[in-house]
């Protein structure tokens, strides 16, 4: 460990980094602009100068690898003097437009310039004017804001894997530019409007909406895909405007992915603020007491074994236990949470989960992905092996789709003979993967979801045993879920009893005739063609599929507007928070629940957030245990079976709309228009 | 004065045949493999004693840089298995400088001859020449010159039969006068955008391809080989201490007979102009300036150039430079604020726009110096002028902005007077034009 004076200090700090992490850990501040922790060093913007001894300019903290001995000064009037030449230099050719700047109070260049600007300028020339770039539906340009810092540029090209942007010209002329003007095709552009540290990059769907200091600020966590990534949820009022990334090493890191970013203008739309009960055919506004009435009515005249109930890919915990209790009470069995039919063993929590968890991508050095489509199931777990793919050292190959996922990859085949194939040691891969010391293999549901799915996960199980997936300290068997609803469904036990359906048998049943009762929690991604004659009770905040099949509509929260529990794909346990109040009539969801047991007679025995959450631990110890990846015991599950030859296909087959919320947003319809319908190139110019 | 045999150049003017036997006529490639045996240590020593400063402005010793580059196992195979590389800068885009050029196209086979001792003082089995893209005709003569070499056996598989390997590759540059700088240059090589890197790492820990490499201008390794021959003691026995050797004045501007000649190092300036340039047009008494060193270097008045040296230090003592010794004498016919006002737009115009003094110093240089030409600017904005030069020296990633700076602040610190003069001029002219009207 290196010793160096940092302004009369002298510390200790590890070897290898940086002087201005150095000024970090002794409490020295130091002002940057193009630095920024996860990308490479650029060393352009010249804020972070400060004087080192023997050195005869002044040198660049970002880029000036510490050693020892060093004398480091950040507050002498050398300093001060450098920075504030910087920052004079910064602002004579920005606009200085910061009353309609959308940066505007999280503005970095507004922020330093407090410290380091001069109360007037000496620029007495014109100032440069920079042609605004099209970048897309969600990045909105002012580009004579730039002031050059390449962190969108190396995000661009290290985090997102779409080497698109550039700087084209030179000196004061420079512009970054896609060149081809193109929207930015990655699934993590809004991204770069985070890094950019003025406001010349700035969020399209957010532009002039609000000031950052209007807005109320919740944590939160990302309900869109199953990786469960922090958020922080900004609102005004009654809405919600717009979600930022939250700093979580474990998950997301910094980074959302531009669905978990930009669907939320979805929540204003589309949505079931009151209840509906269906008369002469029609779905007729209602009344609460109405409303509950019906279904109890008709829940109280059904059958055990001819209720069901199926629960969809945003369902809270709080609300899948209630209805689990509500429906057990009755007697019935076809429980799933599964809507997409994924053949997943519930015996066996670690034959669902992520068991390596996310963080441990960046230990893996043989990586196998079957049937997946990690960029547009989750993108942000994708950056992460695209990063540990840059970082070297690693082998990836995919059986499944063969898709462009921003890293290299041995293609091995598409279907489950492949992985028949690879578990026998046929392919030269199973030999990487039994070499390897941290080998993963990582399961998408392309390869569950389907009818041979429990035959192909114990093929994955198999393999994980053959190659030696798992060993002392390491379990490289893991399974991507593309719901966040999912693994907290499994931990509590919203599966089929003993003489239970599950979601194809239910649809099966019901299309049939042998159901006459379906609760549908929020489960839009199923056939409701084949819910037959069955009475459809559908409680959820948006008005589609499934509400538009019901016979009764009971109006619950979205993820922004309920404190709730969700489980990640790796088995973590983390609460959403109340952002704002559900609109209109709308309740949280177990709340309706445990009113509707009340009305059916019987009751449930929590009325408190606090008694359910206790309930939740009684189900499951898991939700004893917040915010920490629990992996399982490695035992066995999967029914060994034959498997057909046919190709797993990911499913999600657009990623801007895989849920209520995305399907209702404007900004996601711009997107599938631009990036999946292939239009990419038809913005701005090209007509 | 320097005499005849001492030459180095000796093909200068093209009076003799450039290519591979008139160069052996000369004396090039004559015991090469001799010298290649003596070894890398040898060679690196002799450099060293030799005093050789870097031709291409900085003034880096020669053999001390070569001696940074790491060791490699006894028969040359480097020790972590990167290998090293030789580049050789010949993107000679300095204005008033010409002196590499007339080693490309009249003398090739030296810079040939060259790359391969400096290749083995470096464990280095493969060289690239960066030829600046205007360099059409200089470029075909050099790639010749390397096909001769290679049809000889002097480069290529055990060059010159001494059993050491060495390939080499001219490649041209796009013009632009930031890859003459050496890590964007590295870049521009690799086929980048180029733009400086930050050092440290420096290159000869990571440079080409992440690889050791030294970067070394056209004359500096034009050189080596006949220092090598004749001895270290021969070539440090011109100029003063620390000063030494033989060097290419390239004169241009206001004399008599603009030349590009070789000369031993502090010779005054007055003598280099008068002997072989013919004189100052209209005689010394009509010098107004000279710039000594290309066009980064401060200018200096007619009363340092009377008895100035033309070295490194005597230079860096009027607080100017040698840089590229091309000497731009300006008579006094010249606007010398439009003067240096045009080498301000020279600067904006090369700025890569990488980092942010110079992207946005140079253009309000550029900006404020237009105005100065005509005076129109207060008094007090020449002090602006020169604080913003300030600003920009110092603080940017590589050297172009501490060159777009010097320029200016030799104009304020020997012109001062001329420049308040036309403020006043202006400022009373408007006057009397309000006062007709």
């Amino acid at each position: 460990m290196p010793k160096v004076t940092i302004d009369g200090e002298t510390i200790e700090v590890p070897a290898g980094i940086t002087v201005l992490q150095a000024c970090e850990i002794a409490g020295a501040e130091v002002p940057r602009f193009c630095y920024h922790e996860r990308l490479s060093v650029a060393g352009n913007c010249r804020m972070c100068l400060v004087e080192m001894e023997k050195s005869p300019k002044p040198v660049a903290s970002c880029a000036m690898p510490i050693a020892e001995g060093q004398v480091i000064k950040t507050n002498t009037p050398l300093v001060k003097k450098a920075r504030n030449g910087v920052m004079e230099f910064l602002l004579i050719n920005h606009p200085l437009d910061c009353p309609i700047c959308d940066q505007g109070g999280e503005c970095d260049l507004q922020d330093q310039a407090m410290a380091y600007g001069m109360d007037r300028g000496r620029f007495k020339e014109n100032k440069r004017a920079v042609p605004d770039k099209e970048l897309g539906p969600l990045v909105k340009t002012t580009m004579t804001r730039c002031i050059h810092c390449t962190r969108c540029v190396r995000f661009a090209t290290e985090v997102a894997g779409a080497e698109e942007l550039g700087a084209v010209f030179r000196g004061e002329h420079m512009e970054i530019d896609t060149y081809i003007e193109k929207a930015l095709s990655s699934e993590l552009s809004g991204n770069v409007v985070d890094l950019c540290p003025v406001g010349a990059l700035t969020s399209k769907p957010y532009a002039f909406a609000a000031r950052p200091w209007e807005l109320r600020k919740t944590e939160s966590v990302d309900v869109f895909d199953a990786l469960g990534a922090s958020i922080r949820i900004d609102a005004r009022g009654g809405e919600v405007l717009r979600v930022l990334p939250r700093l979580n090493e474990e998950t997301n890191e910094e980074w959302i992915g531009d669905k978990s970013r930009h669907a939320v203008d979805g929540l204003r739309r589309q949505r079931l603020d009151r209840p509906y009960v269906r008369k002469d055919g029609k779905l007729q506004p209602a009344s609460w007491a109405e409303a509950l009435g019906t279904v109890a009515a008709k829940l109280k005249a059904s059958a055990p074994d001819r209720i069901a109930a199926i629960a969809g890919d945003l369902a809270d915990c709080e609300a899948m236990a209630a209805l689990k209790d509500l429906l057990g009470a009755f007697g019935a069995q076809s429980l799933d949470c599964r809507q997409d039919g994924a053949k997943i063993d519930t015996s066996a929590r670690a034959g669902w989960l992520f068991n390596s968890t996310v963080a441990g991508i960046d230990e893996a050095d043989a990586i196998l992905l079957v049937g997946t489509n990690p960029r547009w199931e989750s993108p942000v777990l994708n950056a992460r092996i695209r990063r540990r793919f840059r970082a070297g050292g690693v082998k990836i190959a995919a059986i499944g789709p063969q898709l462009d996922l921003t890293y290299k990859y041995e293609y091995l085949g598409a279907g489950p003979t492949t992985l028949a194939d690879l578990t026998a040691g046929k392919l030269a891969f199973a030999e990487t993967l039994k070499n390897a010391k941290k080998p993963m293999l990582i399961l998408g549901q392309g390869a569950l979801a389907r009818s041979d799915g429990a035959a192909v996960l114990a093929l994955a199980r198999d393999a994980a045993d053959k190659l030696g997936l798992v060993k002392d300290g390491w379990n490289g068997f893991n399974v991507l879920h593309t719901a966040a609803a999912r693994v907290g469904g499994l931990e509590l036990g919203f599966v089929p009893g003993p003489q239970g359906r599950d979601t194809m048998g239910i649809l099966d049943a019901a299309s049939k005739g042998e159901i006459d009762f379906v609760y549908l929690l929020g489960a839009d991604e199923i056939d409701t063609n084949r819910l037959g004659r069955a009475f459809v009770v559908y409680q959820g905040h948006h008005g589609d599929r499934g509400a538009h099949r019901a016979d009764v509509v009971l109006p619950g929260a979205a993820y922004t507007e309920k404190n709730a529990t969700y489980v990640n794909t790796e088995g973590r346990v983390q609460q959403a928070r109340l952002a704002v109040f559900p609109p209109g009539e709308a309740k949280e969801d177990w709340k309706i629940l445990r009113a509707l047991s009340e009305v059916a007679g019987k009751k449930l025995p929590y009325d408190t957030i606090g008694q359910i959450r206790a309930r939740l631990v009684a189900m499951s110890t898991t939700f004893a245990t917040i915010d920490r990846a629990q992996p399982g015991s490695w035992t066995a599950f999967g029914k060994t079976g034959s498997v057909d030859a046919t190709a797993f296909a990911s499913p999600v087959s657009n990623y801007y709309m895989t849920d209520p919320i995305s399907r209702a947003s404007a900004t996601m319809a711009a997107c599938t228009e631009t990036y999946v319908k292939g239009s990419a190139a038809r913005t701005g110019t090209h007509g | 004065m320097l005499e005849d045999k001492d030459r180095i150049f000796t093909n200068l003017y093209a009076d003799g045949d450039w290519g591979l036997a008139g160069a052996r006529a000369r004396g090039d490639w004559d015991g090469t493999k001799e010298l290649i045996l003596k070894g890398r240590d040898w060679i690196v020593k002799e450099m060293q004693d030799s005093g050789l400063r870097g031709r291409g402005g900085a003034g880096f010793p020669t053999g001390m840089k070569w001696s940074f580059m790491p060791k490699t196992t006894p028969d040359g195979k480097p020790l972590d298995g990167r290998p090293h590389y030789l580049v050789v800068n010949a993107d000679e885009s300095e204005p008033g400088t010409c002196k590499d050029r007339e080693i490309l196209r009249n003398d090739p086979h030296k810079l040939v001859e060259g790359c391969l001792l400096a290749g083995v003082a470096m464990g280095a089995h493969a060289g690239y020449i960066y030829v600046r893209g205007e360099f059409y005709n200089e470029a075909s003569h050099l790639e010749l010159a390397v096909q001769q070499a290679y049809e000889a056996g002097l480069i290529g598989k055990n060059a010159c039969g001494s059993g050491w390997d060495f390939d080499l590759y001219v490649h041209r540059g796009a013009g632009a006068y930031i890859c003459g700088e050496e890590t964007a240059l590295i870049e521009s090589l690799e086929g980048k955008k180029g733009q400086p890197r930050l050092k440290p790492p420096f290159p000869a820990g990571m440079g080409l391809y992440g690889c050791p490499t030294t970067v070394n201008n056209v004359e500096t390794i034009a050189v080596a080989p006949t220092i090598l021959r004749r001895g270290a003691a021969w070539f440090s026995s011109f100029g003063r201490p620390k000063n030494v050797g033989t060097k290419l004045f390239c004169i241009s501007g206001h004399v008599n007979k603009p030349c590009t000649v070789e000369e031993a190092m502090s010779i005054p300036l007055k003598e280099l102009i008068e002997k072989h340039c013919g004189g100052v047009r209209g005689g010394w008494d009509n010098l107004l300036a000279v710039i000594p060193g290309g066009s980064s270097v401060p200018v200096l008045p007619k009363h340092i150039c009377d008895t100035v040296l033309m070295d490194f230090d005597a230079l860096r003592e009027q607080r100017s430079g040698l840089g590229t010794a091309a000497v731009i004498v300006m008579d006094k016919s010249t606007d010398i604020v439009k003067a240096i006002a045009r080498l301000s737009r020279f600067y904006m115009h090369e700025s890569c726009g990488q980092c942010t003094p110079c992207r946005e110093g140079t253009g309000w240089l550029w900006r404020v110096m237009q105005r100065m030409v005509k005076g129109q600017a207060e008094l007090p904005e020449i002090d602006m002028l020169e604080e913003v030069t300030r600003q920009i020296e110092g603080h940017t990633i590589c050297a172009l902005g501490d060159a777009a700076a010097w320029p200016v602040q030799g104009l304020i610190r020997h012109f001062r007077p001329e420049m308040e003069q036309r403020i006043r001029n202006y400022k009373a002219a408007l006057q009397a034009k309000a006062a007709a009207e």
